[in-house]
């Protein structure tokens, strides 16, 4: 079966990367009569409701619908404040669109130019952002309040995560350092020039923890996942780093089996990075004849996925007594690994009891057989 | 003297040949995957799942065709259970199993074209064809598709809950298995019955 229906998921999926958690749905081609029961319901609803608009007051409705458009503007507007959003707002008058205007002191006439795409700041991305807090001259130079900016700025030096993280006592708890030494054991850093730096999987003005926020595992899974393919399924961003071919990673897991299911459900790093259980993300993405491919290295009972997502996801059920790996099972369904200790135990007493009770029923049939 | 009846029509013979094949192939995957270990595989995961799925879905069709055989032919009247005096009969039966079988006492419900099952025999096939296997059919066909199982079931995960029971009723298929396999030796001779699978001649001791 060809896995093109694939695709759409995996655009959704890089759309993620922007942070907005999309819905992924599997064709489940026994569903179909009951998707088209429920479209003849909803179409029956939605003319009964028309019908009732219809005897509503037009200037009614108007008054209703401004109400909401009100609110949610304002929910939005107050969910978007940040500590430094008044002195951002500088840089972002022009920064936080696609375009921006001056007046050109030649001529004395306004100009419209186009942003470019990449110095383009989301605000409400980065007003989510774990870095939010921070004044935009915080990282950057002051200098950038001269317009237009002066040359030398194009040779600013960016920092790197350790360069604040490093020795911070507030972040200690995320191991920056341990994470910066995987790094540069990483393919990431051993295969390609110091061009590589953090900031290719995190962006500072948007990245965000996820494993916290998030309620589901598959969202922190699908945001995950976004910041891979970011790259390794977009063409434009892998080669600005590589002259190959960016390989395609439908193609290159066709041999997993249910695919979309693990894409959904596992993080590309569970098995293409080295399990490290001290750091909450490992970091050290392995070369392609290092990744996981034995199935059942994550379905056991000692699965990798333990080392990682799942071990700071919940706490609950790690003891011996309940599910050996229960934390996995909290959401997710994992073959082999969702097992339960006692029922372990009982099952094989009870194997074992049937195949007692065979043996000494056979035995005591041939003793007593007819002579 | 034994006495031979046709009891087996071919489509019940290819039907419980097949249907043998498959639970054995999907206990014995069943179990690989059950205990899982990267030290001690099995069968390879991978391939274990595959058989498991194959065997699933195949036995999905299979038990429709027990389903609509024992409704469309007179086969269906050897599951009729009757309940009037149901647990002596089965008390009666089991005494002779763990008794009177080694003092060689006559069976006490003796196979006749009418009465193709003793009450154990109707009482455990009814329990397993109508419950137990339908139950892991259903929850197979959830584990599937993982993604269409409620997610919650009463503050439990769903999933849980599903996989539980599968593996639960899988562990008491696969009992019945082995009892149903072994309890065949107990025929006119140790291979008769087997050789009634083939020949669809039952031979009565």
């Amino acid at each position: 079966m060809g896995s093109n229906w694939l695709y759409p998921y995996l655009e959704k999926i890089i759309c993620l990367g922007k942070g907005v958690p999309v819905e992924i749905r599997t064709p489940f081609p026994f569903f179909l009569p009951l998707q088209f029961l429920s479209y003849q319901i909803l179409k029956i609803m939605t003319s009964l409701l028309t019908h009732c608009i219809r005897k509503i007051p037009m200037h009614f409705m108007l008054v209703i619908f401004m109400i909401l458009m009100t609110s949610i503007n304002l929910k939005a507007q107050t969910d978007l404040k940040s500590k430094n959003a008044e002195l951002n707002e500088k840089c972002l008058k022009c920064h936080g669109q696609s375009k921006y205007k001056y007046v050109n002191p030649e001529s004395g006439s306004e100009v419209t130019k186009r942003m470019y795409i990449e110095t383009i700041i989301d605000r409400n991305l980065f007003a989510e952002s774990n870095h939010k807090n921070f004044k935009c001259i915080d990282c950057h130079s002051e200098d950038y309040d001269t317009f237009p900016h002066p040359g030398r700025l194009r040779m600013e030096l960016k920092y790197t995560c350790i360069d604040c993280h490093g020795g911070d006592e507030v972040t200690a708890k995320y191991k920056f350092e341990e994470i910066e030494k995987e790094f540069q054991a990483s393919v990431h850093s051993t295969k390609h020039s110091d061009d590589f730096n953090c900031w290719m999987c995190h962006d500072p003005h948007t990245y965000k923890i996820n494993a916290r926020s998030h309620e589901k595992i598959t969202d922190v899974v699908a945001y995950d996942n976004a910041i891979c393919l970011n790259c390794h399924a977009n063409i434009s961003n892998y080669q600005m780093l590589t002259d190959k071919v960016n390989p395609n990673i439908i193609q290159k897991h066709e041999w997993l089996p249910n695919q979309a299911l693990h894409f959904k459900n596992v993080r590309c790093i569970e098995c293409h990075a080295r399990p490290n259980d001290s750091i909450l993300v490992p970091h050290n993405i392995q070369p392609k004849a290092k990744a996981v491919r034995r199935c059942v290295e994550c379905h056991s009972t000692n699965s990798i996925l333990m080392a990682t997502l799942y071990k700071y996801k919940v706490k609950e059920g790690r003891s011996k007594a309940g599910f050996y790996n229960g934390v996995i099972m909290n959401e997710g369904y994992v073959i082999g690994a969702n097992r339960n200790y006692y029922l372990g135990l009982l099952s094989l007493i009870m194997f074992g009891c049937v195949a007692a009770g065979i043996l000494i029923h056979a035995s005591l049939r041939i003793l007593k057989r007819k002579k | 003297m034994s006495q031979k009846i046709y009891l087996y029509p071919l489509w019940i013979r290819l039907w419980h040949a097949l249907n043998a094949i498959l639970i054995i192939l999907l206990i014995i995957c069943g179990i690989s995957m059950q205990y899982s270990d990267p030290a001690n595989p099995f069968i390879r995961f991978d391939i274990a799942v595959k058989i498991h799925n194959i065997s699933g879905i195949i036995l999905t069709a299979n038990y429709f065709v027990f389903l609509i055989g024992t409704f469309i032919t007179p086969n269906g009247k050897y599951y009729k259970l009757t309940f009037k005096d149901l647990p002596s009969r089965l008390i009666k039966q089991f005494t002779y199993y763990t008794f009177g079988i080694f003092k060689h006492e006559k069976v006490p419900f003796p196979v006749t074209k009418e009465s193709k099952f003793n009450p154990l025999q109707q009482f455990t096939y009814v329990i397993a064809m109508f419950i137990m296997v339908p139950i892991v059919i259903i929850t197979g066909w959830a584990l599937l598709y993982p993604e269409i199982i409620l997610t919650n079931v009463f503050g439990a995960s769903g999933l849980k809950l599903t996989d539980f029971l599968h593996v639960i009723i899988g562990f008491f298929v696969s009992f019945f298995m082995f009892i149903h396999i072994y309890f065949c030796t107990i025929g006119a001779t140790f291979l008769s019955n087997f050789k009634s699978m083939i020949t669809g001649f039952h031979e009565t001791h």
